[in-house]
């Protein structure tokens, strides 16, 4: 069976937006909805973050969100519960975000498990490492036809940047600058090396760039570069506790205003 | 059963490098440097004068009278407590500002917990001249506040970590946060025998001076380099990686790692982490975990700001899992009564840290022939406040 990720990069429109959300935040019964509100808004990937108590690759307003759907009672069992029913909401690929520690501890093959069961299609763990991916992971997770997408950013050498093509994550995930996600976006000189040095590059594997994009100018800049954008912390802040749904509509469609 | 590390980094199933990709170019250059550099004779002719004429090593192995008639036993005090700043962290401290300055490093940034390690580190920060950034749990910084001071006036910024537990824990997350985000010209010297590898080695080397001492002292005033029993408290574990160094594959000591019950092991209230962990991931490492069942890391408890870390560092896992380690516990009032005693019977006030190796000696029967290595690792002066607060004494 196709896994939904590579379908939807074999469409011809290559600028394609994901967008990420914490679980369990703003209120632990709002993963539904918010679901609802990206199918809606037609986004074309959906990260649900795990949260974690202690994300060491993320910013504020990602640690903040995650503190906030753990005191509301976010948990992996509670997350699947909520998920039972997502392929009745949308038929977007949909990856689970979060920190190895917390699959691990749920047990990596019952974790794989129950992501197929919910129709997850791969998994996006920043402080996997290569090694132990190869050695005890890859084969859980091809035998649940998950995908397992690595970051790379402007300091990971050529060498390791083809062994991540190779390992057909669905996406490279291309951090965008050496900082955690929700920092500033300027369109600085070495940015666009970076950007060109990979498209150059002629990965088999589509590119998608994430952390600090938080306005259509970087999120079109982007676009030209790579097959499309990841945006968290500034989604996260948009949500509106009060309506929920028309925030998540007016953010996306301020953020495709140029597309 | 020979104990020690492999290429990848692991200690039997404990160790590795889980990091983001973003601090990968940091650890592969550090991983690809610290053994080449640290065994350069130029390196060791300088870190060696160092410790010799600033730190002042080697550090006495005092026999402790009386403490030894109290135990029925002759009890050693290996006295790292008389280190420059106070505790054996300054060993690793030098260490690591030297072979960051080789690697061309121009900042250095750090976590503490007890202060002890700050204080270190923003010591050898001020004589290699290098700007100290020291990363410390907010609730630490009011507990530990002299050790504050001295990082300040020493020159080194400290930042107040205010997420999570705001303790040591959050302190390192936040001091990897920001190399994440400043990774050209920062070095983070790591402060115990934690984090992605190559730290727990490079760290556990440059402890192992104390190991390394204790042979050569033992040999000179017992006729033998090998002691029956090591005893050194356990937070991350670098006093005690340090003291076990040189006898992990002498399968005759006795290697004995004391945790921090706090209130107790029953309490909820606790930083024993062999008694109440398991297998889990943290700052950048597979090791023992207090942890949630749901894989959330749990706020630990100690009295002791040095021990209240909700894991152990890789080595000290693997210790506890291969049981070549014999793992004790010791609470708040079992360790501060120590601390108090050891100051009456032998005139040395220790850290609360070390008052926990101190007090496990309670929980074992000893042959009046045994010899004891006790690792002092660090003054009381900085837990004056805990003391008083404490008093029965």
């Amino acid at each position: 069976m196709k896994n939904r990720i590579e379908h939807i990069f074999q469409q011809k429109d290559k600028e394609k937006l994901t967008i990420y959300f914490t679980a369990g935040y703003p209120n632990l019964e709002d993963t539904s909805t918010i679901l609802k509100a990206l199918d809606k808004a037609d986004v074309d990937i959906i990260e649900i973050g795990m949260p974690y108590s202690d994300p060491l690759a993320d910013g504020p307003v990602i640690q903040q969100s995650s503190m906030k759907a753990l005191s509301n009672g976010m948990n992996l069992n509670k997350l699947f519960e909520q998920l039972a029913e997502m392929r009745k909401i949308t038929d977007k690929p949909v990856f689970l975000m979060g920190y190895c520690n917390n699959v691990l501890k749920f047990g990596t093959e019952k974790f794989c498990r129950k992501c197929a069961e919910v129709g997850v299609d791969g998994l996006i763990l920043p402080d996997m490492p290569m090694h132990e991916f190869k050695l005890q992971f890859k084969p859980i997770f091809e035998k649940y036809n998950l995908k397992n997408v690595f970051l790379v950013t402007p300091k990971t050498a050529e060498e390791r940047i083809r062994e991540v093509d190779a390992q057909e994550g669905g996406f490279i995930y291309m951090v965008s600058s050496s900082s955690t996600t929700g920092g500033s976006w300027g369109d600085s000189p070495e940015r666009l090396d970076y950007l060109t040095r990979i498209q150059a590059m002629d990965l088999k594997t589509p590119r998608m760039v994430g952390f600090g994009i938080s306005d259509n100018k970087a999120l079109s800049m982007v676009n030209k570069y790579a097959d499309g954008g990841i945006i968290g912390s500034a989604f996260i802040k948009a949500l509106d506790e009060d309506d929920l749904e028309a925030s998540v509509e007016s953010f996306i469609i301020k953020m495709r205003e140029r597309r | 059963m020979e104990i020690k590390i492999d290429e990848n980094g692991y200690y039997g199933e404990f160790g590795g490098a889980y990091i983001p990709e973003l601090l990968h170019p940091n650890i592969e250059e550090l991983k690809n440097n610290y053994l080449k550099i640290s065994a350069d004779p130029e390196f060791q002719e300088e870190f060696k004068a160092l410790l010799k004429d600033y730190v002042g090593r080697p550090t006495p192995l005092y026999l402790a009278k009386r403490l030894s008639e109290k135990h029925g036993a002759k009890i050693y005090l290996k006295r790292e407590d008389l280190n420059h700043t106070g505790a054996h962290k300054i060993n690793n401290a030098i260490g690591q500002a030297l072979l960051a300055k080789r690697l061309g490093k121009k900042k250095i940034i750090a976590e503490t917990g007890a202060g002890q390690h700050g204080v270190a580190t923003a010591t050898a920060c001020a004589l290699l001249d290098l700007p100290c950034k020291v990363f410390m749990g907010e609730k630490d910084m009011v507990r530990q506040k002299p050790n504050v001071e001295r990082m300040r006036i020493l020159g080194a910024e400290v930042i107040p970590a205010t997420s999570g537990s705001k303790t040591l824990k959050d302190a390192t997350n936040e001091a990897m946060r920001y190399w994440i985000n400043n990774p050209d010209d920062t070095h983070y010297i790591i402060g115990s025998v934690v984090g992605p590898h190559p730290f727990p080695d490079m760290v556990t080397r440059f402890q192992s001076v104390i190991s390394e001492e204790m042979m050569a002292q033992l040999q000179e005033q017992e006729g033998t380099n090998a002691p029956d029993y090591v005893v050194a408290c356990v937070g991350g574990g670098s006093n005690a990686a340090g003291a076990f160094y040189h006898y992990l594959n002498n399968e005759k000591v006795k290697l004995v790692a004391v945790e921090a019950a706090g209130h107790g092991l029953d309490s909820g209230e606790t930083a024993a982490t062999t008694a109440r962990g398991s297998s889990g991931v943290l700052h950048g490492f597979k090791t023992l975990l207090m942890q949630s069942e749901d894989g959330q890391v749990t706020e630990p408890y100690s009295i002791s700001a040095g021990l209240d870390y909700p894991g152990i560092g890789p080595l000290h896992a693997h210790l506890y899992a291969s049981k070549r380690g014999i793992f004790k516990y010791v609470t708040d009032k079992e360790a501060m009564d120590a601390g108090v005693e050891l100051s009456k019977l032998e005139g040395i006030i220790p850290a609360v840290e070390t008052a926990h190796a101190l007090a496990a000696l309670d929980q074992f029967e000893f042959k009046k022939d045994d010899i004891l290595v006790i690792n002092l690792s660090g003054r009381g002066d900085k837990d004056l406040q805990t003391y008083i607060n404490f008093g029965n004494y």
